[in-house]
């Protein structure tokens, strides 16, 4: 019986033998192919790693090759007899810190590799608190090179010692590995009869994940408005989460105007029901001003322009707080302002600013409406990525760009269903803004 | 540690890889992210294309866009690479598959590209276009003005490609620097760029050759005759089996045998070789990808044997 996809990226300071730990994996799960070995019996004939150099399996790149490290993510796809796996092999090297988060972001287990003669180091522990804050929930603590310290007992148990207290609350399965010589990759030591837990692949052949966000509010963010002929308006997207049944009724922000489902479309027909994942295009009962960004919804939504984030700055150009930048948040990509500054490699908590306002969770809710990217419109390079903590209380109407307090109140008229009604309401919300 | 020795330690009950079938959950979550890719592209960019070879690959990501779209029509057009020593069973697929969707299609023409003096046509027993073909797709891509380009690349096939972005930005030479990618983090895709740059986008990039094969059978996709078993006359050249075509002659110590092959991946005839296959159907093809021990492109393309870094080479100058 299949246990389903498991999503893994690996992480470890420079030479704790995170490469070689994943060549003996993919080996020995026979992901590795005949035409790869040779080509790396052939590679390894240049390089001082021994007869078979594991790392060649992952490092693709001319320059990883040339240096010896690894630069940037590489994702490998093997399957054993009982699950399929995605590993995204990522940097240890402190300068690549912004590729591991690349790889972090998606997985569902993070690998933590620790040299056992060196004990944790700054950049493990960088690692853990990156993969933390991405929401990962269960860590294996692969001690590795065992073998170096006698199989020592109480060596293990220092290191395990040090990541509960980096990670408390998470769920730790940590394991003394020799990667080199295969103690507890895929089967028990004899040299650890101490160790109780299972190995290495077992324990990720059999670890249950929980990625379920069916039963979470329905959230649609509108990626693109399809209009094939006069009769037709449908609203393509992703499910983030939860699920929406034909007729049911539903919430459009930030309008806030409701209405109800009228079909779930698709190339292989009609469904009655959309769930988290599935990729649809949704028609509405009522006409509505829709457009990409918005988002469609049932359950309380917070609707804000101004929310705290965990944010991992990314750039080599530091984070300024005098500059705006963009947020890109689902579907929608608003100007922003973040109050504090970041170097590269930094984490911080922020404070953001959005001209518009964005349809969010906190990220441990909900990572799809939790999580966000910065982009520099200067360079438009991807500079930062936040996670969101907590929705923080609107400030006045005069934020980034003025334009809040008009939305603000715009937004109240359209939300009325009488024009009475909405003349009261902008009237009442006019007062309270001049008072 | 030799590899013999690694081999040893292997626990005997270790079965093969891709003994798990996929599930139908595994590939519809698949579909799904191809889908949710290519919305993103048409909401972000003004002139998308859809590099189309009329390989398989490539009439996955088609059937993506065509789901991706529904009930409207695939609103960008495809652009193929001509090299003009295509298969011609690919050709003729390829006509007759933009003629059903009655979809717009870009020929960038190498012989074209030749005549103008654009590029050196190889000569030789060996020539080969291959390389050759980054020119043409670059002047294309100027010349239409595309701003994102969707290629069928997976990360599994070749171990530069495993290190690509799923919106892989190039700049205004069309290149890549794989040293200096933008951050990929979640499904937040980062498509920003100035005019005169564009970005590539992979759809298929966490598909394996097994889902790939899977999802053909799933959705029942056609494909060019030459990817099922067929006769052909053949001559092996550096351990691979080439057909016998005007564009591949074998020289004189290189003996022609009729044999029993199909076709594992679709490219320029001159650096595409057959494997030895008797599988002539979909579910045959999943059995025998299950249990192959040799990479698609290990087994059939010259064009990645040319040196350890030879797809990063050709990826930096614009290759797809």
């Amino acid at each position: 019986m299949s246990a389903g996809l498991l999503r893994i990226c690996t992480a470890g300071s420079v030479d704790d033998g995170k490469s070689t730990l994943i060549g003996r994996l993919l080996y020995d799960s026979r992901a590795v192919y005949e035409d790869q070995l040779h080509s790396i019996e052939r590679a390894s004939k240049n390089r001082s790693a021994g007869p078979i150099d594991f790392s060649l399996f992952t490092d693709g790149l001319r320059a990883e090759r040339e240096q010896g490290i690894t630069i940037d993510v590489a994702y490998r796809y093997f399957a054993t007899a009982r699950r399929k796996f995605i590993l995204a092999d990522t940097p240890g090297h402190e300068q690549y810190t912004r590729n591991m988060a690349t790889g972090a972001s998606t997985a569902d287990v993070a690998i933590l590799l620790v040299d056992a003669r060196h004990g944790v180091r700054p950049q493990s522990r960088r690692h853990a608190q990156i993969a933390r804050l991405l929401g990962i929930k269960d860590y294996v603590v692969a001690v590795n090179k065992m073998d170096l310290v006698d199989f020592d007992r109480s060596v293990f148990d220092t290191i395990v010692d040090e990541f509960d207290q980096i990670l408390a609350g998470a769920r730790l399965h940590p394991i003394p590995l020799s990667a080199l010589h295969g103690d507890n990759v895929i089967a028990h030591s004899e040299r650890t009869p101490w160790f109780t837990g299972k190995p290495l692949l077992e324990f990720l052949e059999s670890v249950t994940v929980d990625r379920d966000v069916t039963s979470f509010p329905f959230r649609f963010p509108v990626q693109l408005v399809l209009r094939p002929t006069h009769e037709f308006r449908g609203y393509a997207g992703q499910v983030l989460s939860g699920t929406v049944t034909k007729g049911e009724p539903v919430t459009v922000w930030p309008s806030g105007r409701t209405t109800r489902v009228k079909q779930i479309v698709t190339f292989d027909g009609e469904l009655d029901v959309a769930r988290p994942g599935q990729s649809v295009t949704l028609t509405l009962e009522d006409e509505i001003d829709i457009s990409r960004g918005d988002m469609i919804t049932a359950g309380p939504v917070n609707v804000s322009q101004h929310f705290r984030a965990d944010v991992v700055w990314m750039d080599e150009r530091p984070l300024d707080p005098s500059r705006v930048y963009v947020v890109k948040h689902t579907t929608r990509a608003v100007t922003a302002e973040l109050d504090r500054a970041l170097q590269l490699n930094q984490i911080g908590s922020v404070n953001v600013t959005t001209a518009r306002p964005v349809m969010i969770d906190a990220y441990a809710e909900n990572r799809g409406t939790g999580s966000f990217i910065i982009i520099d419109p200067a360079t438009n390079f991807t500079a930062g990525a936040g996670m969101i903590a907590e929705v923080l209380p609107e400030v006045d109407g005069r934020q980034v760009g003025g334009s809040s307090a008009a939305e603000r109140i715009a937004r109240l008229a359209r939300a009325a269903s009488t024009e009475q009604e909405a003349i009261e309401a902008v009237r009442q919300a006019l007062e309270k803004l001049l008072s | 540690m030799s590899i013999a020795a690694l081999a040893n330690r292997s626990t005997p009950d270790r079965t093969g890889h891709g003994t798990v079938a996929p599930s139908d959950d595994h590939l519809s979550a698949l579909e799904a992210e191809g889908i949710h890719i290519m919305r993103e592209v048409v909401a972000e960019f003004e002139r998308p294309v859809l590099l189309f070879s009329g390989g398989k690959d490539s009439i996955v990501m088609l059937r993506l866009a065509e789901k991706a779209f529904h009930p409207g029509r695939i609103p960008f057009p495809l652009m193929h690479v001509d090299t003009g020593h295509n298969f011609p069973e690919v050709m003729e697929y390829r006509d007759r598959r933009v003629a059903e969707l009655g979809a717009r299609l870009v020929v960038a023409s190498v012989e074209e590209a030749i005549a103008q003096g654009l590029v050196v046509d190889p000569t030789g027993p060996r020539a080969s276009r291959n390389q050759i073909q980054t020119v043409p797709l670059l002047h294309a891509i100027q010349q239409h003005k595309f701003d994102a380009v969707f290629g069928g690349a997976r990360r599994d096939e070749e171990k530069a490609r495993a290190k690509e972005r799923v919106f892989s930005f190039r700049d205004e030479f069309g290149q890549w620097d794989p040293k200096n990618q933008r951050p990929e983090l979640w499904s937040l895709f980062n498509g920003r760029h100035r005019k005169g740059q564009h970005i590539r986008v992979f759809p298929l990039s966490n598909w394996t050759e097994t889902d790939i094969w899977q999802y053909i059978a799933r959705e029942r996709l056609d494909l060019p005759s030459i990817y099922y078993a067929h006769e052909r006359d053949v001559f092996r050249r550096d351990g691979m089996v080439m057909a016998v075509t005007p564009v591949t002659q074998p020289q004189p110590d290189e003996p022609v045998v009729r044999m029993v092959v199909r076709y594992r991946t679709v490219g320029d005839m001159t650096c595409t070789a057959a494997v030895e296959s008797s599988a002539d159907t979909v579910e045959k093809i999943i059995e025998e990808v299950a249990t192959s021990r040799i990479t698609e492109r290990g087994a059939t393309r010259a064009d990645d044997r040319a040196s350890e870094a030879a797809m990063e080479d050709r990826k930096r100058e614009g290759y797809f």
